[in-house]
């Protein structure tokens, strides 16, 4: 293999199940943000039909799937997915997701991934196509009759002259002891008749009833309460524990300390939660942390591991030479997934054995992690996937399950760990990254971008705990893992394909390595230079992971560059676009927005409120879903306050597999987006997070005036599968930006746009 | 440890608790109720919201001690998923929820608020909702299907 294959041509060609080593070693250092994808840890084997479907005697289809519901809707879609390849009725299909016990490993629930891997020709596809061939074969020699003149109508199997077999007699409760066949034909889309429908989210009617079962609901008889007491900082040791400060509370089970970790375990929730607010417990003094007013600073003068994804040499010739040259530099805070509800793990453990209920998104690389925690064998430790709150990435999901299977260790009774909102927002979970970006490029005397320079740093620390790094996270690290090692190191010139899986890369330029190109533009000067630093915090994956932080410079930069040029911001996007898709979905968001054409700034009024639009678009990951999305925004001139009005967002993803989840999708990615471009930031004092609850972390609540989203979805029904989760989120913060301009001139360059951003911004261009 | 009596969807209960246990945790560790959610134990997203006579209460701030005599009605005391109260049948038709952890902090504001205010505006329901939290961000859809129910209520 390659060191330069892209993850989704690995995953392509090993239909990410059959690896033997871990797939983040190809991608270091870009992998830190996403985490590994490679699947090889599973007594279940991915390549077989049986690991994947079983037909009951009663005709029942029962699907496993290493793909997993938050909310994203997942497993409707999947079960859509099943019916349609079986051609049985959607209530004939039963999903069972993400069980260590029962299900195949396929890794992380990540990374629009899901439906790349198991929607086109690899996984839970795959296995559904495999055993309706299987089966149509079996009642061609059943019926004497010859394959093409059978049909198949909810789960039984016609011929014309009347001969029928039902998938119940001809399989029933029985195993198939075939190998999955990726060279089975597909149901093509065109025929489809359940995939592509808007088939309601199956979750709804237990959701709304308030019945539906999360892992904060999970009883197990004999099952105790525990809570976790943290450093008040990362770097905080343990000097010592008073455990006779809680030895006489009511129903007190037992202190448990290891190494740097601290939790007590208590009869019931309300006795835990107060032995840990009144346990004692010494903590050596955290580590003085850099100054957040001068952290991107900071982020620049650390040493740093260094990505160099493409480089055509002729960047500074031509930036010297050019007609203009511009400069801006954008700034991206760290940003929490802020979970609605604090992570819960249930962990049943005796012995060496184990059992856990955990919301993480990676069942078997969680399995890994408490294997290595509690120093038992592998194959004792079973992970039940039970649905959490929305986590959008690596929330403290990992980690309170880490959690609830030590404490469960130490008192060999199955034990609840329901972290606070504090144990969650402060050290708890693995924050979205930090960037700084710095964008250069040259227009010709004509207006048209002749080179584009893009140097970027990002913090990073710990991440996805994968299969091998329980210290990637908080908990692993307090019990002595080490995070992922930090190698600062210089990159060597690009060869290989583009990598793009980072949106490290302008959608502008051609890509161009070693003599191919993979870009989505046609600008073929062209440098990008990415740098990681050490974070003082534990970082991971965040919705639209670097992606989404680099998209909002690329189309921030995008947009001063159409400006400087006089150009329409619309018609700029598409003079320097090659992908026709991408020209697409930028089309059809101006289509719907009824866009009209204007040099910027397009000021409406010079004081009060203005009104103006700005457009941002993605070729997410490159070639994984595309996106164009137009905000309409109203600025408060005297308060700095952004109000959004309307979004107009169109999307292509392939073949639709469902247009109502899909648009929920869309939807919230855009509003999340917004509550993100407008408000959200993690913030520190010289000691600790100072953002520990949603007084301090600002989420936009539901009372806001909500814009109106108008979603048009392109559906290639020709085209492959790909991922839709992260789309719209990609291209907000951008889109906002860019519609303030439109109604100021003045640019945002600093996520969040606070009012006091708004006002400084106003104030500089007023002085200009 | 005192014994607690707690009148729960039209239902008597007695419960052996503190009695500063946060009536989240009675009614979800004793008597398994899955409406209510732990959010931030702080008062401030919603999720653990119960109807107490009617009004929208944070139960995770709510001592069980201080809810006496009063009524507390739970998400699932509405309706069930075979035979949803209207506003739940709105939250389904409008396919108004990703994750649903939040639900009960925005089913329970809104239907609290219209019971007291049936003929609130559009902008009277968005102030109701302003201290309730949705982090997948289903805003648009969930402001629909109150405005749906609303509309029924009315009509």
């Amino acid at each position: 293999m390659s060191p330069a294959l892209s993850r989704r041509k690995f995953l392509k060609t090993s239909g990410a199940l059959i690896v033997s080593f871990s797939a983040s070693s190809l991608l270091e250092p870009l992998a830190v943000a996403q985490g590994a994808f490679g699947t090889h840890m599973s007594h279940i084997d991915p390549g077989k039909l049986d690991s994947w479907l079983a037909v009951g005697a009663d005709g029942m289809v029962t699907a496993y799937t290493g793909k997993c519901d938050f909310g994203q809707g997942i497993f409707t879609v999947q079960t859509q997915l099943v019916a349609e390849e079986l051609r049985v009725a959607l209530n004939r299909v039963r999903i069972i997701q993400c069980d260590t016990s029962v299900t195949p490993d396929e890794g992380t629930t990540s990374g629009s991934q899901s439906t790349p891997v198991n929607f086109n020709t690899s996984g839970l596809a795959d296995a559904a196509a495999t055993a309706r061939n299987a089966l149509l074969q079996m009642a061609s020699r059943r019926l004497r009759v010859p394959l093409d003149q059978l049909t198949v109508a909810d789960g039984v199997i016609s011929a014309g002259t009347g001969k029928r077999v039902s998938y119940a007699e001809l399989i029933g409760g029985k195993r198939f002891n075939l190998t999955l066949n990726s060279n089975t034909r597909r149901r093509p889309p065109r025929e489809w008749t359940v995939l592509g429908k808007p088939v309601p989210s199956m979750d709804m009617p237990a959701l709304a009833a308030g019945r539906f079962e999360f892992v904060h609901n999970i009883q197990v008889p004999g099952m105790l309460h525990g809570r976790v007491v943290r450093p008040p900082a990362l770097g905080s040791s343990v000097i010592n524990v008073d455990e006779s400060s809680v030895r006489s509370l009511p129903g007190m089970v037992k202190v448990v300390v290891r190494k740097n970790f601290v939790g007590v375990v208590a009869e019931k929730q309300w006795q835990a939660e107060q032995a840990a607010r009144q346990l004692k417990v010494n903590w050596s003094a955290p580590v003085n942390l850099p100054a957040q007013s001068t952290f991107y600073d900071y982020m620049r003068r650390q040493p740093s591991r260094d990505v160099l994804v493409v480089d055509s040499n002729d960047v500074e010739q031509k930036l010297a030479s050019a007609a203009t040259v511009l400069r801006a530099t954008y700034l991206h805070p760290y940003q929490m997934h802020g979970s609605i509800g604090a992570s819960c793990a249930v962990a049943d453990v005796r012995g060496d054995k184990a059992t856990l209920w955990s919301p993480t998104q990676s069942v078997y690389p969680t399995r890994s992690g408490v294997a290595a925690l509690l120093g038992v064998p592998l194959d004792n430790v079973g992970v039940i996937f039970t649905r959490g709150s929305g986590c959008y990435g690596l929330n403290a999901a990992d980690t309170v399950s880490y959690d609830a299977a030590l404490l469960s260790h130490a008192v060999g009774r199955p034990v609840r760990v329901q972290l606070t909102r504090k144990d969650e927002m402060a050290w708890g979970e693995n924050y979205g990254q930090p960037c700084v970006i710095e964008q250069r490029a040259a227009l010709d005397a004509k207006g048209a971008i002749i080179a584009w320079d893009c140097e970027s740093w990002a913090a990073a620390y710990g991440g996805r705990p994968g299969y091998d790094h329980p210290g990637n996270v908080i908990t692993g690290l307090l019990v002595g893992f080490e995070p992922e090692a930090f190698v600062p190191g210089k990159s060597s010139q690009p060869t290989g394909e583009l990598r793009n899986g980072h949106n490290l890369v302008p959608s502008y330029v051609a890509g161009c390595i070693s003599g191919k190109c993979g870009g989505a533009g046609n600008v073929r000067s062209e440098r990008v230079l990415a740098h990681t630093v050490k974070s003082p915090f534990f970082t991971g994956p965040l919705r639209s992971p670097l992606r989404l932080q680099n998209t909002f410079a690329h189309e921030c930069f995008m947009d001063e560059l159409a400006a400087r040029a006089k150009a329409d911001p619309v018609a700029f996007r598409l003079q320097h676009l090659s992908e026709t898709r991408m020209i697409d979905v930028v089309k059809a968001a101006a289509q719907a927005a009824k866009w009209e054409p204007r040099p910027f700034p397009n000021s409406r009024s010079a004081a009060g409120v203005a009104t103006g639009r700005g457009i941002a678009c993605v070729a997410y990951e490159g070639d994984n879903g595309y996106v164009a999305l137009i905000a309409e925004a109203e600025v408060d001139r005297s308060s700095g306050r952004i109000q959004v009005k309307r979004f107009f967002a169109a999307a292509d993803c392939g073949p639709i597999s469902n247009p109502a989840g899909l648009r929920n999708q869309l939807e919230g990615g855009a509003l999340q987006g917004m509550s993100r471009a407008l408000g959200e930031e993690v913030t520190w004092d010289e000691r600790q997070i100072t953002s520990t609850s949603w007084a301090t972390y600002h989420s936009l609540p539901l009372g806001i005036a909500v814009p109106a989203i108008e979603t048009v979805l392109i559906n290639r029904t020709d085209g492959k599968a790909m991922g839709a989760g992260e789309l719209s989120i990609t291209v907000v913060a951008a889109a906002i930006g860019n519609a303030v301009f439109d109604a100021t001139g003045a640019r945002l360059r600093e996520v969040p746009f606070t009012p006091a951003r708004v006002k400084a911004a106003l104030q500089a261009n007023g002085a200009a | 440890m005192s014994a607690i009596a707690l009148k729960v969807n039209g239902r008597t209960h007695t419960v052996d608790v503190d009695p500063a246990t946060p009536l989240l945790y009675v009614l979800g560790d004793e008597l398994q109720l899955r409406g209510p959610k732990f959010g931030c134990g702080l008062g401030q997203c919603g999720a653990c919201t119960v109807l107490l006579n009617g009004r929208a209460t944070r139960s995770c701030i709510t001592p069980v001690s201080a809810v006496g005599k009063s009524e507390i009605v739970t998400l699932e005391g509405l309706g069930t998923p075979e035979k949803p109260h209207p506003l739940q049948q709105a939250f389904i038709d409008e396919q108004a929820a990703q994750c649903g952890f939040c639900l009960s902090g925005v089913m329970l504001t809104a239907k609290a608020f219209l019971d007291r205010n049936p003929q609130a505006t559009t902008q009277d329901v968005e102030q109701a909702l302003e201290h309730v939290l949705c982090r997948c961000f289903v805003h648009a859809r969930m402001m629909r299907a109150i405005e749906r129910y609303a509309q029924g209520r009315r009509a």
